[in-house]
């Protein structure tokens, strides 16, 4: 019972706290702020540790199943070699990590992303129809997106000024109404959090 | 011709794929040197770090790590060289781990090629864990939250750090970034501490900022590999001026050519998937 009662006590005196805190500018409330913005900074780094030990735990189990072996097998093996590489020969210019870093992360990495441009193209391809009016209309502004975001586009008169209004008008308006939908289902789900109705985050 | 575009309509993947990677690669064996026309967004940013008096601190924060890193990493070199040319001294963050060795690569870049030096053209204060609690902390005191530079020295002792305080000192805050971690600037810097900030951001995301531009919550944007090409483009003539044709970059101009081909061979696929579509509907009907 405890369990839970603890958490949800902090949670709400330091929730309703640092609500106070931002509109009394006297000096106990700056100090109370410089320390929670220490012990977030603190509680960060713990959370990558955390992160870590979740990391070697879920391909510790992965490594049981036949299937997901050699794929959590190279996961472990390659957090190894860079953690050791870090320890022995440092972080600093020129060195190993930093190359594996350099030549070896980055580059896995960015073409993972690139390898996105096959697929749209490949799905643009089969699912793009222009099977409604709402299709169509979408369809058109994807053109004009599509041709004012080459290097010719800035060149046809006209085009930019088109991007510009699809951008800052039809946009923007639904933008603003997510913006602020979004907004406000934060604000309600962090209060609902601080008032100990939202328990989800303590597993359930 | 009509059973031409119908077998047209069903091209397998492979074609597909194939088709766009000859697209890509050709304009970067070939270059097409289009040259780049400065769309407002960059050319707000550009003006502005342009404008800005010598002597000036910039925080730039390579929020992002090397997936996205074909469209964020040429506009963190180009500001860096930018800043560096106007004598404003870029510092360089990140609030994601991956970040700090894409930034100290930028820097190393700026150092090799313009002769910067670090600590008294540039500084790079590295990663710190926290996110809001680093944005907001940098807004009270930047030393309590790096105490030290990314090597370990003091930021007292620090030549280009020296008068930096908070954001107060700051004349600009640019957030590179491939996911929304620009808009948490613009709660915690910008909302708190009135901070002047501009961001770099992935082209798939750049529709989200668009509506920070329009209230002037971002002073200017890169927009994808286009805007990174444009900045890109502005800076060469820049140090073509100055002598400095050794440091001139052209990672995301032919990117962006490698871009565009990409763009009309989408735009192409559409219109004959399109067209394959309605003659296979008009023969059904027929």
């Amino acid at each position: 019972m405890l369990q839970k009662k603890i958490p949800l006590a902090i949670v709400f005196i330091f929730g309703v706290i640092s609500i106070l805190q931002y509109f009394v500018p006297h000096p106990l409330s700056q100090a109370y702020y410089d320390t929670m913005l220490k012990w977030m900074i603190g509680v960060g780094s713990m959370a990558i540790f955390l992160a870590l030990v979740s990391f070697i735990r879920h391909h510790q189990v992965r490594l049981k199943k036949k299937e997901h072996a050699p794929y959590s097998a190279v996961a472990l093996l390659s957090f190894l070699f860079m953690t050791l590489v870090g320890f022995i020969g440092g972080m600093g210019p020129g060195s190993v990590f930093q190359k594996m870093f350099y030549y070896v992360q980055a580059p896995l990495q960015a073409t993972m992303f690139s390898l996105l441009s096959y697929y749209m193209a490949s799905a643009s391809y089969r699912a793009f129809r222009a099977k409604s009016f709402e299709a169509t209309l979408l369809l058109i502004t994807a053109f004009i997106v599509m041709f004012s975001v080459t290097t010719f586009g800035n060149y046809v008169p006209g085009v930019p000024k088109a991007l510009e209004w699809i951008m800052a008008v039809p946009n923007m308006a639904s933008k603003r109404g997510i913006a602020i939908g979004v907004s406000l289902g934060s604000i309600a789900t962090s209060l609902k959090i601080i008032l100990g109705i939202e328990r989800n985050w303590l597993g359930g | 011709m009509k059973d031409f575009f119908i077998k047209l309509a069903s091209l397998n993947r492979t074609v597909i794929y194939l088709i766009i990677t000859i697209g890509v690669l050709l304009p970067l064996v070939v270059p097409l040197n289009l040259g780049q026309k400065m769309s407002p967004p960059t050319e707000h940013l550009y003006t502005f770090i342009d404008t800005l008096p010598k002597g000036s601190h910039i925080l730039i924060s390579a929020d992002y790590d090397p997936s996205t890193l074909p469209e964020l990493q040429p506009m963190l070199e180009a500001i860096i060289k930018h800043a560096i040319l106007r004598g404003v001294i870029p510092m360089v963050m990140s609030l994601y781990p991956q970040g700090t060795g894409l930034g100290i690569q930028a820097c190393e870049k700026a150092k090799e090629t313009l002769g910067a030096r670090p600590d008294t053209d540039y500084v790079i204060l590295g990663y710190k864990p926290g996110f809001s609690a680093v944005i907001l902390g940098i807004g009270e005191d930047i030393k309590k939250i790096f105490p030290t530079n990314y090597s370990g020295i003091p930021l007292d002792s620090i030549p280009a750090a020296r008068g930096v305080k908070n954001y107060n000192n700051i004349a600009l805050v640019i957030s590179l970034s491939g996911s929304s971690t620009p808009l948490a600037w613009v709660t915690y810097a910008y909302t708190k501490y009135n901070q002047k900030l501009a961001t770099g951001v992935t082209a798939v995301s750049a529709a989200d900022f668009y509506p920070y531009l329009q209230t002037g919550q971002f002073i200017g944007a890169l927009m994808g590999m286009k805007g990174a090409a444009e900045y890109e483009y502005q800076v060469n003539k820049l140090l073509e001026k100055r002598g400095y044709e050794k440091a001139k970059s052209v990672f995301a101009v032919r990117g962006m050519e490698a871009n565009s081909i990409a763009h009309f061979l989408i735009m192409l696929f559409i219109i004959i998937g399109n067209l394959g579509y309605f003659l296979t509907k008009k023969r059904r009907e027929a």
